[in-house]
């Protein structure tokens, strides 16, 4: 799949022009010092051709994505700016897009967002004015027709690439292809699903999905992530809304020597890559590697994913021309 | 188990129960219109919101589209997804949110298997809630259209081309 380019974000040329993309998180510093944020994407440097920063995940209070992502995108390096529909209404939501695009940013990955309840403040007000449909379309209005949600038009549209996140491995299966293409009408340009561990499943979603010619409308990446060991994977799989980790893996990860653990957890991610890029209609990887940045060029390494193509310079969203409304 | 989640789970019936209602405020509207919309609000949406409170679970938000997704109230949803269901759905099928509760979305998608005419609604995207609602008559809103009307940017999805060919996808 080839197609009009949104935003011509690294990310966007790299899918565009047919490599398999790899994406991976970064984790968001407890700190107000830039250099934590420089250090971590120094950490993954060259591995990946964008980052993920973080909103908020698991409801968990850190330096705010629209900061993290202005950084990386300081360094040169493209970020892809995550927004939860939990923390912020429509109006917020709004200004921060324009914000950061002004700032360099041009990817964003829609989310609903994990529940207040998850997090370290559960005493917090949810908000959930948008769910993450309703973001995506805005931003797409915001991109498409240069205007806000309420009409008033825009002087310079934001250039954006469009994500949105799907989880194949929550109920109801049947509905999970469906709720994909609902979000791809609804704006999303690319795909970063959840932690994969069950690829019998997600064989069976990437049919449904290849079988509605989805993966001929956006790009979808599979989630992949290391575990440390298995009582950390058992702890992400009680503790993380909407992760399964089959008892195969944790077995797995339980049965290696000890301070081998990591080193296994660190294999069985290279192989789900690798099964991963065998399915039709499986665009790229997204790598989570909570606090195991270090091990991401490894595991792109092991996948046969190095080095990561060059793609020309990414233009900045702010110089370019307003796009003109409807 | 209550009348109203006995009735949940029989959403043919219920979905017959709103076309009936529907076609009866309908069949009204030209009365309503006469003694005032704003009036006919404040008489019925009491009354409403018990027996959708009963029924439902409803929370009032003044633009109901329980025929859209199942006979399923979506703003019981703690998260109050307009287009569920989210990924954090626990292994069993309940709420992320709260264990104890199946997720919304997850009934709502089964119910919407059994229902003939509003079912393959569930495939549509739901535009953003019209917080002014809150608390007022969906079925009055449904009368003077209020309910209906969408932020002047938003630009309609109602149906989806891949889903529509495939169904519901069942």
């Amino acid at each position: 799949m080839t197609g009009e380019m949104k935003a011509g974000t690294n990310l966007e040329r790299v899918l565009r022009a047919g490599h398999f993309a790899v994406t991976a998180e970064l984790g968001p510093p407890d700190s107000s010092n830039p250099q934590d944020v420089i250090h971590e994407i120094g950490v993954m440097e060259g591995a990946v051709d964008a980052y993920n920063a973080t909103d908020a995940s698991g409801a968990h209070c850190h330096m705010s994505s629209v900061a993290v992502s202005a950084l990386t995108a300081q360094q040169g390096l493209d970020p892809i700016l995550q927004i939860s529909c939990r923390d912020k209404n429509r109006i917020a939501i709004q200004g921060d897009v324009l914000g950061a695009a002004a700032l360099g940013v041009g990817n964003v990955l829609c989310l609903t967002g994990d529940d207040v309840t998850a997090g370290d403040q559960p005493e917090a007000k949810r908000v959930f004015d948008f769910d993450c449909m309703h973001l995506l379309r805005t931003l797409r209005i915001m991109r498409d027709k240069s205007m806000f949600l309420s009409g008033r038009p825009l002087t310079t549209a934001p250039k954006l690439f469009l994500g949105a996140a799907s989880n194949p491995f929550a109920m109801p299966f049947d509905f999970r292809p469906i709720r994909m293409a609902k979000k791809i009408e609804a704006g999303a340009d690319f795909i970063q699903t959840q932690y994969c561990f069950d690829i019998p499943r997600f064989k069976e979603f990437m049919k449904r999905a290849v079988d509605m010619g989805l993966h001929e409308k956006a790009f979808i990446m599979v989630g992949v992530g290391p575990m440390k060991g298995g009582r950390s994977a058992e702890f992400i799989r009680k503790n993380v809304p909407g992760v399964r980790i089959p008892d195969a893996i944790i077995d797995r990860l339980n049965g290696a020597p000890k301070g081998k653990k990591a080193e296994e957890g660190k294999k069985i991610c290279i192989e789900l890559i690798q099964q991963a890029m065998e399915i039709e209609g499986v665009s790229g990887a997204h790598i989570m590697a909570y606090k195991l940045e270090h091990q991401v060029p490894d595991i792109v390494k092991g996948a046969g994913l190095w080095p990561r193509p060059q793609m020309a310079a990414v233009e900045s969203p702010v110089l370019t021309e307003p796009v003109a409304g409807d | 188990m209550s009348i109203g989640s006995w009735l949940r789970d029989h959403p043919q019936m219920l979905e017959r129960a709103y076309g009936s209602t529907k076609t009866l405020f309908q069949k009204l509207d030209p009365v309503i219109k006469r003694i005032g919309y704003e009036r006919v609000d404040r008489w019925i949406s009491g009354p409403e919101d018990w027996s959708k409170q009963k029924i439902f679970n409803c929370k009032m938000c003044g633009q109901c589209v329980l025929h859209s997704t199942g006979m399923t109230c979506s703003m019981s949803c703690p998260k109050n997804l307009r287009n569920g269901a989210c990924g954090g759905v626990r292994e069993n099928g309940a709420c992320e949110v709260k264990p104890e509760m199946r997720c919304v979305w997850v009934e709502a998608f089964e119910r919407s298997e059994q229902m003939g005419t509003w079912g393959h609604e569930i495939t549509h995207i739901q535009p953003p809630v019209n917080r002014q609602l809150e608390g007022t008559s969906a079925w009055v809103n449904m009368l003077t259209g209020v309910d209906k009307e969408v932020p002047k940017g938003w630009v309609g999805i109602n149906t989806i081309p891949v889903l529509e060919k495939n169904g519901s996808g069942s």
